[in-house]
């Protein structure tokens, strides 16, 4: 009996263990994993390589300072005031001309919401400067608001100013570069939001009676709201890191130095790899702790249909 | 339909609903709102057309100090740049380095970007983080530890480098870009296509090849102008021999002591024509809003 019994058993483990791989490998694919994902593994290294290895890389070498400790390059950023005061800087810029980008592009894209004849061509002139570049827009700022440019001459001519009003070289300067760069940005980016909003939402509540203003205020806005945070996120990355035009419109020993240009003359003038990468954590920690804040309001918003574009 | 059915409502709402079908009483009531819209903007392109001119009348003026228009014309100050800034040999490393950042990550994200069009699977959500991080993080912020590891490699100041630093913003964006047109391709031409017999290989270079080049040209050609103005990271990982046209721009603006403005404007000139040309190529494939982020329709 056991003798027969032993016989059909003998190769039983063999289909039992291809029964389990089938099952493991089916189990899964079930759940998405399959050969189809190998696909994104390139990618992924190529990140993990160029992206991740050096991040870890410059937050172990941040904290091996030359002297001064483990967090040696921290403590020298906080305690030199200067340097301390570059933070401070950075979002004296980043916050205004984020907020002026954001909130000049909600009242004229919710203009221009519906189709009118240009209105590809306003938005392609509108890509215009994102093309143009930090440096050139810098160079051409220098130029177009200097002291003997042609916006201080308007002035003079209109009788509004009887000396050179001084726009660059200073803080007005990079202002004007990160609105001239990001408003287009951000006016496109909302523009798309807005045309994702379906215009039978604003019928709706036309037909109940909600005048325009009630309107963009409990209809359109609370639909717009996700998409305005995710602008300012963009909008403030941007600006947050803002470096050629500070350099080149502003006062980098002064004013404008913010906390990019901070980084850089560490890492790359004074070659202090170390304080360099230090300051760079600090930049990425600031602006990741604005993001995580700014999406953690977004979550307590709608963000249900928006009815698709119509 | 539902213009008509207003209209027969009472009068505010006869109002309103002409509103809404755009009718001129609307734009009576609109008005100073209106003017303030196209005034803002008006004002805003008058100094964008100011930055803009200043610099091309800059860049072919003999002299301009203290006048409306520059003393004169002349077009020496292009020969002079292509000279004395080395245009040439600038502009090819230039087309070196965008053409071999379009083409690695259009070649590594495409793929990558399918198997997130297609498949849901555990830590889907952390990946897209992942991709999403080389996006949100400052350049400069991460340039500088990526810096610091090319240098360690003796990778830094080379092509190969800053190669490889553009690729790290590169491929997240083909990625966000890609797989959208992905997901709009039906799964059902691929299985209609396996079902007729039709190996990988088949349905990889006669199905999915041809519906996909939309999509490939719209993110190469995003890649491409992306990269010909990315700024801060060429910079950070760039020497001598390996700068991009913007980088090489802002050598000569911070180095200018002896040179004159306006040979660094006529090398602004060639930058923005360059950009241009490359806008005006890249319009014809996508729609403006895609040039800074995915498309959301």
């Amino acid at each position: 009996m056991t003798a027969v019994a032993a016989g059909p058993q003998a190769p039983a483990p063999d289909p039992g263990t291809v029964r389990g791989r089938v099952a493991l490998t089916h189990r899964l694919a079930e759940r998405g994993v399959d050969r189809v994902l190998l696909l994104a593994v390139p990618g992924v290294l190529a990140l993990v390589a160029l992206f991740c290895y050096p991040f870890l890389y410059g937050l172990q070498l941040s904290f091996q300072p030359a002297h001064g400790g483990v967090l040696g390059a921290y403590r020298a950023f906080f305690a030199d005031p200067f340097a301390r005061k570059s933070i401070w800087q950075t979002f004296a810029l980043a916050i205004p001309a984020s907020l002026i980008n954001v909130g000049a592009s909600v009242p004229i894209s919710y203009r221009m919401r519906r189709e009118f004849r240009g209105k590809r061509l306003l938005l392609a002139v509108l890509v215009v400067p994102i093309t143009l570049g930090t440096v050139l827009t810098a160079e051409g700022i220098g130029e177009f608001y200097g002291p003997a440019g042609w916006f201080n001459r308007t002035l003079h001519l209109l009788g509004l100013s009887s000396s050179p009003v001084k726009l660059t070289m200073n803080y007005t300067g990079v202002l004007l570069s990160l609105v001239i760069s990001g408003f287009p940005f951000a006016y496109l980016l909302i523009h798309s939001y807005l045309s994702g909003i379906h215009p039978s939402m604003e019928k709706a509540a036309a037909t109940l009676g909600a005048d325009w203003w009630q309107r963009f205020r409990y209809v359109t806005l609370p639909l717009l709201a996700p998409g305005l945070m995710t602008t300012f996120c963009l909008t403030f990355v941007m600006t947050f890191a803002v470096f050629p035009s500070a350099l080149m419109v502003g006062d980098p020993d002064g004013s404008t130095h913010v906390i990019s240009i901070e980084a850089y003359e560490a890492a790359l003038q004074r070659f202090d790899y170390a304080q360099g990468c230090a300051d760079a954590m600090i930049m990425t920690a600031l602006m990741l702790a604005v993001i995580v804040a700014v999406t953690a309001l977004r979550s307590r918003l709608y963000t249900g249909t928006t009815g698709g574009k119509g | 339909m539902s213009g008509q059915a207003l209209r027969h409502d009472d009068q505010g709402r006869d109002q309103l609903g002409r509103n809404e079908l755009g009718q001129p009483r609307m734009r009576l009531a609109m008005r100073p709102g209106a003017w303030l819209t196209w005034g803002v903007l008006a004002f805003f392109f008058i100094n964008l057309l100011g930055v803009i001119t200043t610099v091309v009348l800059n860049s072919v003026g003999r002299q301009w100090f203290s006048t409306w228009l520059p003393t004169g014309w002349t077009g020496s100050w292009y020969s002079e740049a292509w000279s004395e800034f080395n245009l040439g040999q600038v502009l090819i490393a230039t087309l070196e380095i965008t053409l071999a950042v379009v083409a690695v990550s259009l070649v590594i994200a495409t793929p990558a970007s399918y198997a997130l069009a297609r498949r849901s699977f555990p830590g889907k959500k952390a990946l897209s983080i992942l991709i999403a991080l080389p996006i949100l993080v400052p350049p400069i912020a991460y340039g500088i530890p990526l810096a610091t590891v090319l240098y360690k490699f003796h990778l830094a100041g080379s092509l190969t480098g800053v190669i490889l630093a553009n690729l790290v913003p590169s491929i997240p964006f083909v990625v966000f870009t890609m797989t959208p047109f992905i997901e709009q391709i039906d799964p059902k031409i691929e299985q209609a296509a396996r079902v007729c017999g039709a190996g990988t290989m088949t349905v990889l270079t006669r199905v999915l090849a041809p519906l996909l080049v939309p999509g490939l040209l719209a993110a190469g050609i995003l890649v491409l102008v992306r990269t010909f103005g990315m700024f801060e990271l060429t910079f950070l990982t760039s020497g001598p021999t390996s700068q991009t046209l913007i980088v090489a721009l802002f050598s000569a603006v911070n180095s200018a002591g002896i040179r004159t403005s306006q040979s660094i404007d006529a090398m602004a000139v060639l930058y923005t024509a360059t950009m241009a040309v490359l806008l005006v190529i890249a319009l014809r494939f996508v729609n403006p809003t895609q040039l800074i982020a995915r498309t959301s329709d």
